[in-house]
């Protein structure tokens, strides 16, 4: 089921959640919807959902009008970030629910139920639990079994809201990797909500990302992560080392003061990801810099420096062991920095 | 008596295992709590069921079985069964309204729930007949209808339901703020109505709070005595219910006839405070275990 978003605008008071958001998601995708807490990403969930009425602007299912239908009304499947399990059911019957409460004439009978709720528990492997309470199951578990009741239901569509957000690493890792799997056999259209660019990167087929209610960026986790289309994109995903300069003859200037009232020299923001700048003993080319080492980090696959530029911005680059043993660095010590040009990103503001 | 002396009994143990006060103290502390309890609540509770019984079990059953003191019985319970449901009704609707919406005016009606509450409820029940009475603002209007609810059962039944409208509100709003609104999203995006969510959701997750509620307002509806008394005029088998009763007996020197009506109702208060804990123990349980899975996971968290 392919979805459409149409100029959702969405204000809580004076808060404005969405502002105006557009966004097509094609049937079978696995998107996720980046940002920081309060860009909007669960309130667009939401109005996905049925949970949340959009103050204007559309949603369409399958090119059809969705936008006033009720929760009950849109077969969405809803995973909430504190799973919502229902406490006074056991397992089994919270998987259930979404079975027993169909209109009498659709209703499966108890036996078909059973086998129902049987195949489902099994899917997440998780049918030895099915006669627990809610509180008995660990987070994990109980992250599983509100799929599985979701899934219930035979959605059209499946909505995450911080699928891992309440987890331990080590369990995060596992059921993204799961989530995967089964993304991949059941092929639902889902769309799922994180504030981790890692946990986005790795499971989105393509990634929707939110600041302040607006999309910043729509891309493939490869466009967003090595073509940011905004400066808040390359600062969220990744470190990332931030220069004031200006563009002098084509050419990238740092540190020195900006020409006033000069159009052909506009200032800028200059974007380095730490593992871009290359470090070395003598300046090389016009573009590089002098920096003083400040600190050195060599546990890990790679060498971590901090650096302060002459100008005294503090700087991060990242070398490999080889280089750190050529270079033979010290703390104190006097390098050159040079960005590999073509991964500069110049903003003009 | 026994129940009343188990239940100081528990915290006096447990403190001997985990405080470290002098032994003299804590016996002192124990020994004044018991003589208290003795004193105001063992000797008067002895006090009622030795008075009713006082003059053989023949008598105690014969001012039970009087025809006036079936129909004050009779009377209490029909307007508990009115005032209870009623309640129930208006404080479910109420800590709805109250736990799930913003609205202008939320603060007002949260704090005009407990107005019965801070009312005494002799003026409760002049506000009453002030209202309804042949002199009252709708009186003339009521009586050109020949509908009569002062000095009559639908008084008593008014009286009643607004001496314990807070009460059923006061038990359900913190239960439903705490189970909050996600599980109920969980219902309708799963397919049901909101009546469906309502009873399969809602309700079961605030049962514990809505019986506790439900308990303590049939007490309280059963034992009014302040504001039925103003509104009901005392009308021998009509209008009086049994704490009416009870001083109607008691003022004729009836000691025995008196206390045997109020030893029932002294019986509804045990009954009351029994179900009272029985409830209180699987709330309370569910509460801790879900806050110790929380605490685990928390610790999870951090281990991470």
């Amino acid at each position: 089921m392919s979805i459409e978003i149409r100029n959702i605008t969405k204000t809580f008071g004076t808060f404005k959640a969405l502002d105006n958001v557009s966004l097509e998601i094609k049937t079978g995708e696995l998107i996720a919807l980046l940002g920081r807490s309060g860009s909007g990403k669960t309130t667009l969930l939401r109005v996905l959902g049925g949970l949340e009425i959009p103050d204007s602007g559309q949603v369409l299912f399958h090119g059809e009008e969705a936008t006033d239908r009720s929760a009950r009304q849109r077969q969405v499947g809803f995973v909430f970030q504190h799973y919502a399990l229902f406490r006074h059911m056991t397992v089994f019957e919270n998987v259930a629910f979404g079975l027993r409460v169909r209109p009498r004439n659709v209703r499966p009978n108890e036996e078909q139920i059973r086998k129902r709720v049987r195949e489902l528990l099994n899917l997440v492997q998780l049918d030895w639990v099915a006669d627990r309470y809610a509180s008995q199951l660990s987070g994990g578990q109980r992250q599983r079994i509100a799929l599985a009741r979701a899934l219930a239901v035979e959605p059209r569509i499946l909505l995450l809201d911080e699928p891992f957000g309440a987890l331990d690493a080590k369990v995060r890792r596992d059921l993204r990797q799961w989530l995967k799997r089964l993304h991949d056999d059941l092929h639902i259209t889902t769309v799922f909500v994180t504030h981790d660019q890692e946990e986005a990167l790795e499971l989105g087929n393509r990634v929707v990302l939110f600041h302040e209610g607006r999309v910043e960026q729509i891309g493939t986790p490869d466009e967003v992560y090595n073509h940011p289309a905004t400066p808040f994109v390359f600062e969220f995903l990744g470190n990332v080392n931030l220069f004031h300069g200006r563009v002098e003859n084509g050419r990238l200037r740092f540190g020195a003061e900006p020409i006033n009232g000069n159009g052909a020299t506009p200032k800028s923001k200059v974007y380095v990801r730490p593992h871009l700048l290359e470090v070395s003993n003598s300046p090389a080319g016009q573009d590089s810099f002098a920096a003083t080492v400040r600190q050195i980090n060599s546990a890990g696959p790679l060498v971590k420096l901090e650096l302060v530029t002459e100008w005294g911005d503090p700087v991060s680059a990242e070398i490999s062991h080889d280089r750190f043993r050529a270079l033979d660095l010290q703390p104190r010590a006097r390098v050159y920095l040079i960005p590999k040009e073509n991964r500069v990103f110049v903003y003009q503001i | 008596m026994a129940m009343i002396i188990s239940r100081a009994g528990a915290p006096a143990r447990r403190a001997s295992l985990s405080v470290s006060e002098p032994r003299l103290v804590r016996i002192a502390l124990t020994t004044t709590a018991l003589i208290f309890l003795l004193f105001f609540l063992g000797l008067p509770l002895f006090a009622v069921f030795f008075y009713a019984l006082n003059k053989g079990v023949g008598v105690y059953l014969a001012s039970i079985a009087d025809r006036y003191t079936l129909s004050a019985i009779f009377k209490t319970l029909l307007t508990a069964s009115i005032a209870v449901p009623l309640n129930v009704a208006f404080g479910i609707a109420a800590a709805w309204a109250i736990a799930r919406f913003d609205f202008h005016g939320k603060n007002i009606l949260t704090t005009m729930i407990d107005l019965p509450f801070a009312v005494s409820p002799v003026i409760a029940g002049m506000i009453f007949v002030l209202l309804f009475g042949s002199q009252g603002i709708f009186g003339a209007w009521l009586t050109s209808h020949d509908i009569k609810i002062i000095f009559a059962t639908p008084g008593i039944i008014l009286a009643t339901t607004f001496v314990t409208f807070p009460i059923v509100a006061r038990e359900l709003i913190p239960a439903m703020q705490a189970s909050g609104s996600e599980e109920e999203e969980a219902a309708l995006s799963l397919g049901a109505s909101g009546w469906q969510a309502f009873w399969r959701v809602t309700i079961p997750n605030v049962k514990w709070a809505l019986l506790y509620g439900v308990i303590i307002c049939n007490a309280r509806a059963m034992g009014e005595f302040g504001a039925v008394s103003v509104v009901s005029g005392s009308i021998r088998g009509k209008t009086v219910t049994m704490p009416l009763w009870v001083e109607i007996l008691y003022n004729e020197y009836n000691f025995a006839g008196a206390f045997a009506v109020a030893s029932l109702l002294t019986l509804l208060a045990l009954v009351t405070i029994l179900a009272k804990r029985l409830i209180a123990a699987p709330a309370i349980s569910n509460e801790i275990s879900d806050e110790r899975a929380e605490s685990i996971e928390a610790k999870l968290g951090e281990a991470a």
